[in-house]
């Protein structure tokens, strides 16, 4: 298949092949190797003096606890609206199927914003009442997993969709008609053939969800060691002149991101990234 | 990271639909019940209350918002910046998606991730990153920061994967047999481009370019260390809303976010719209 799809090598082959790869390398690959060069500019040093920093651990511990709540979250809500989505008719389904997508489009200092006017401690349409219930939300914890849950919400559904529609309902009609429960069902039949599908969602809202900042700057009141994330951290320790720290957590994070797309790539079935 | 367009699931696959759609059983009905009301409180309702907060602030409120010669200056900017940045991405992304699909090379798998790295890297190292190439202490001897330069590279930046990611499946299913066709019949190879892979193309552009424009518009994170959010100058939309709100003018903040809004509305329409003609016509 492969090489039906690779054009014959022509000058231009090789100008455009130059292209791209000077493109990446100027836009992409170059800016980032300098991050990783700063971090070890003095050795281990930058990392142990940004790990021995409290205010440092303190964003870290919160945003691997935010971030594994906005996947979980996500990942149950995920899977129970693509199924709906795919399985089932009912009406407005096309504009839910539009909607999910919205999170992606919108401003993260407008996801901040809408959360704010509506759980915000004073003014906000539900604030008022889950303060007085003892759940305080916007400048709190609940409130930055709502704003990493609202940014990363499309991209667990966007893998399973178009698994789910690929596989049918065949296999899940012969559990059903041998007396396999929905939920045996489930589990037995659709839940492997998803399975890829959802790691590599999982996956990509984990990335996504450690790195939020915009959304979280605006929902957290940004409060070193209390409601300060990796991300907001960053931000602070650039700007109080202690780039070597600002650098350390950058790098930490820059890490993250690349080992998730390694992941994504290695999982990544073969026929849809080159055909081989 | 793929942004295949999504197959809209009414239209796609009308025959086996037809086997397996399902009316909403009762256990079923009370999971879609659940994934609306956390979807509404999470998504739409906290999206609604900005409207509702824009024209809650009268007429008045949004006019003179949208007419304060600094939001008016951060909203051109962030169209113009926006429209220069996806306009470098329909011929880079379709470019970057052709190398990937038609050519080969040792390094190739490579690329592919260097691609998705400005969609996983968070915006906030983004910024930190372009700066170290590209700011005060520039090997390159480039110092873009605390210009207008500056948006446009990180706009740049953050919308790399987004044309090139939704041309890539569909130049990979496209048929080479239909150009080999057209050149055989003595088509030129740029009447091939033109009149055979480009109209293929067109949609997966359009739809990229739709998702590359909302987010250059509503771009935040990668831009508060690199442009200074200089009033006049470098400040973009958003930086204009959290101005506002930390004035605690959320009426101000909201009329400037309804604009972003709309032209988010707007993307995913145009993306729907494109998915389903593709869908029929497929």
């Amino acid at each position: 298949m492969a090489s039906s799809r690779v054009q014959p090598k022509t000058a231009g082959t090789y100008v455009r092949r130059v292209i791209v790869i000077a493109y990446l390398f100027f836009l992409v690959v170059w800016p980032v190797s300098l991050v990783v060069k700063h971090t070890f500019d003095g050795g281990f040093g930058n990392i142990t003096t940004a790990l021995s920093d409290p205010v440092v651990t303190d964003a870290l511990r919160l945003t691997v606890y935010v971030a594994i709540w906005a996947v979980v979250i996500n990942t149950v809500f995920g899977i129970g609206v693509s199924l709906l989505l795919v399985r089932y008719e009912f009406p407005g389904r096309s504009v839910l199927s539009a909607l999910i997508d919205l999170p992606l489009a919108v401003s993260p200092v407008v996801v901040g914003l809408a959360l704010l006017l509506a759980y915000g401690g004073t003014n906000g349409l539900f604030g008022p009442f889950l303060n007085s219930i003892g759940f305080q939300v916007a400048f709190a914890t609940p409130g930055i997993i709502l704003a990493t849950a609202f940014v990363s919400l499309p991209l667990v559904i966007r893998e399973l969709v178009p698994t789910l529609q690929e596989i049918g309902t065949d296999q899940e009609q012969a559990a059903r008609s041998l007396g396999a429960g929905p939920w045996a069902t489930f589990r037995r039949i659709t839940l492997p053939s998803i399975k890829w599908a959802l790691v590599y969602g999982v996956v990509l809202s984990l990335a996504r969800s450690l790195g939020e900042f915009g959304a979280v700057k605006v929902i957290s009141g940004n409060i070193a060691q209390q409601t300060q994330t990796a991300t907001l951290v960053v931000e602070q320790k650039y700007q109080d002149f202690e780039q070597e720290t600002a650098y350390a957590t950058s790098f930490l994070l820059t890490l993250i991101a690349i080992a998730a797309l390694v992941v994504i790539t290695i999982l990544r079935p073969k026929d849809k990234s080159d055909g081989n | 990271m793929t942004f295949e367009t999504p197959t809209e699931p009414g239209t796609a696959r009308r025959t086996r639909r037809a086997r397996s759609a399902n009316s909403l059983t009762r256990s079923s009905g009370l999971g879609l019940g659940i994934a609306l009301t956390w979807f509404s409180l999470l998504v739409l309702i906290p999206l609604a209350l900005i409207v509702i907060q824009s024209i809650d602030g009268g007429w008045e409120t949004f006019r003179l918002t949208l007419t304060n010669p600094q939001t008016v200056s951060a909203l051109r900017l962030t169209v113009e910046q926006s429209l220069i940045v996806t306009l470098i991405n329909v011929v880079m992304g379709t470019l970057i998606a052709w190398v990937l699909v038609r050519d080969d090379f040792p390094g190739k798998q490579l690329l592919e991730v260097v691609i998705d790295i400005p969609f996983a890297l968070p915006t906030i190292v983004a910024g930190l990153v372009l700066l170290s190439l590209y700011g005060p202490t520039s090997p390159l001897g480039i110092n873009v920061a605390n210009t207008e330069r500056s948006v446009f590279l990180a706009l740049l930046f953050v919308t790399l994967p987004f044309i090139a990611r939704t041309v890539q499946p569909v130049l990979l299913e496209l048929d080479r047999d239909v150009e080999e066709a057209a050149a055989s019949l003595g088509a030129s190879r740029f009447v091939t481009l033109r009149r055979i892979i480009l109209p293929a193309l067109a949609p997966a552009i359009a739809a990229g370019a739709a998702l590359s424009f909302a987010r250059g518009i509503s771009e935040y994170g990668s831009l508060v260390l690199l442009s200074g959010n200089l009033p006049n100058k470098t400040e973009v939309a958003s930086v204009r809303i959290l101005t506002y709100i930390e004035n605690g003018n959320e009426a101000a903040a909201a009329s400037v976010a309804v604009l972003l809004l709309l032209v988010a509305l707007l993307a995913i329409t145009i993306l729907q719209i494109i998915t389903s003609r593709v869908a029929r016509r497929g």
